[in-house]
């Protein structure tokens, strides 16, 4: 076996995989959230379709895309790899353990989290990235004044194979820019008026939190980089960004949809 | 006397590795506060020998908190209730009257069980084999001050190497991890100008030894820090990881 291959299967070198995979999530879920944001412009998805289009067609964002789906997948396995090493650690299990006085709830439930969180994104991404890639979606016409930006009328064109996902053109003449997107953010729309679906994006959304508030600072801790300078920096980004910011802003999506939209 | 509790025992009875054990129940009747968790247990033991029936087996030693040989699990916590003590330092003043208490052995692939609450940890012995040591030729004694050591790396040296090998990081911790046993052990000696010509093998030899042991990984839970003796910190397991991604991934040579 080369060094390589001995260092990952080793306890240490799995532990690396899920640390490295888990951060490279926690800096994706940045850019996702801030992408996001668009959702709560006023302007009928106009910039929000604009973005997923550039997300799903800009090469160097494609090549990072296919990353995060192979990370989601090496972070999910390697969970399981570890958690079945871990099962067969201890054999027999103790009538009392009293965990709770020696370690954080969060901690010990990595992966009951982490697989809420695998439901979680086969289902968004089933309903998003799946219909987005290969449904026959409407696209979203908008019209927007040339001298006021913020002046849009929105039409539907229906489904088209031969129309082009996004195009932009300006006709000077009418001063007005037509923008026609494929329209994601009609689609997101629709999901969020069902309460079960809004609660089971607000509940993976504090599984999340929970799973952050240790797995972030734990993957520095795994790396090894623990210098006392920076730790605590790196709880409270652990704590105050990935426990409450990241996972609040998300979950505001959906009930803003639910109750304003 | 008054003052002496009454207390209710579940041990853990097993006969070897092989057997299935059970929980047996002991009334501990007249105990002192001031008696250690073990001397209760012999006073248990004597009543048991009297009736004709086999004591309850679990190790000891020195009985001073030094040695790690004491061990059990006591009411779902290493070493019992109390913070950074062994089991031989603790009193059963930290117990009340009419408790029910629960004992078990360390609970681990890696730590067989012998017999009732005593378990093998001879794969601890195997780790420290395996790397846990500085090669050198004996000669004349150095001049002790020939080598300068700051004191801050002398005392966090002298930190990791207060690990007294007793287990309760691994029995603590949820996936039976000897991590904090295995860092320790490394640090002791990644620290100091003496440990460094084997620093990088040292722990390669002693992790693949820990994997084949069969310990678990680490979830970073802290538990083992929490419930060590010798309150051995998890910057231990940081440092570890990183003299093995060093060793592993960056390293040419050994
Ligand atoms: C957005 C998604 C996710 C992010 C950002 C994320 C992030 C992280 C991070 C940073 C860690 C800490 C790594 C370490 O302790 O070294 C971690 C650990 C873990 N993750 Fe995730 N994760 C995600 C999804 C998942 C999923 C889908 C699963 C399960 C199927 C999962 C299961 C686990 C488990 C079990 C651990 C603990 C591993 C251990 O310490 O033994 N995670 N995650
Ligand atoms: S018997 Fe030696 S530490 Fe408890």
């Amino acid at each position: 076996m080369s060094n390589f291959a001995k260092t990952f299967s080793s306890s240490l070198g799995k532990k690396l995989v899920m640390a490295l995979t888990g951060i490279f999530l926690c800096t994706f879920l940045i850019v996702h959230l801030v992408g996001n944001l668009q959702l709560f412009k006023d302007d009928a998805g106009q910039a929000f379709n604009a973005y997923a289009y550039f997300m799903t067609h800009f090469t160097p964002i494609k090549v990072v895309s296919y990353l995060l789906y192979a990370s989601i997948i090496v972070h999910a396995l390697y969970a399981l790899m570890i958690t079945a090493g871990n099962k067969k650690a201890r054999p027999v299990a103790y009538a009392m353990q009293a965990g709770n006085q020696n370690s954080a709830w969060t901690s010990r439930n990595m992966g009951i989290l982490g697989t809420i969180l695998l439901i979680f994104i086969v289902v968004h991404m089933g309903d998003f990235w799946w219909k987005y890639h290969n449904a026959e979606l409407p696209y979203a016409k908008y019209e927007i004044s040339l001298d006021n930006p913020n002046d849009i009328q929105v039409s539907e064109v229906p489904y088209d194979a031969n129309r082009l996902v996004h195009s932009e053109v300006v006709d000077i003449q009418a001063g007005k820019k037509i923008v026609i997107s494929k329209d994601l953010y009609k689609v997101v729309q629709n999901a969020f008026q069902t309460w079960w679906y809004v609660a089971l994006y607000v509940i993976a959304m504090a599984a999340l939190a929970f799973h952050l508030i240790h797995g972030f600072k734990s993957a520095f801790q795994t790396i090894g980089w623990n210098n006392n300078r920076y730790l605590p920096l790196v709880r409270f980004i652990s704590v105050w960004i990935f426990g409450l910011l990241v996972p609040i802003a998300f979950a505001a999506m959906p009930v803003y949809f639910f109750l304003f939209k | 006397m008054s003052g002496n509790m009454n207390l209710t025992l579940k041990v853990w009875r097993q006969k070897n590795a092989e057997s299935q054990g059970k929980f047996v129940t002991y009334k501990a009747e007249q105990v002192s506060p001031d008696m250690s968790f073990l001397e209760m247990l012999d006073v248990v033991n004597e009543g048991l020998i009297k009736k004709g029936e086999d004591p309850i087996h679990f190790d000891h030693d020195c009985r001073e908190g030094i040695c790690g040989a004491c061990s059990l699990h006591i009411n779902g916590r290493p070493h019992g209730p109390k913070h950074g003590i062994t089991t031989c330092q603790l009193h059963m003043r930290s117990f009340n009257d009419n408790e029910i208490v629960v004992i078990e052995p360390w609970r681990a692939s890696a730590f067989p069980v012998i017999r009732d609450l005593a378990v093998d940890r001879t794969s601890f012995d195997r780790i420290q084999a395996a790397g846990g040591f500085i090669s050198v030729n004996t000669g004349g004694v150095p001049d002790a001050n020939s080598i300068p050591i700051p004191k801050v790396v002398a005392d966090e040296a002298f930190n990791s190497a207060t690990c007294i090998g007793c287990g309760a990081c691994v029995a603590a911790c949820k996936n039976a991890s000897a991590m904090l046993f295995v860092s320790a052990k490394v640090s002791q000696m990644a620290l100091l100008p003496q440990g460094q010509p084997e620093r990088y093998r040292r722990v390669q030899a002693m992790v693949a030894q820990m994997d084949a042991e069969g310990f678990g990984s680490c979830t970073n839970t802290g538990a083992c820090e929490a419930e060590c003796p010798k309150e051995i910190s998890i910057t231990n397991i940081a440092r570890m990881n990183r003299d093995y991604f060093n060793a592993t991934l960056i390293k040419n040579e050994e």
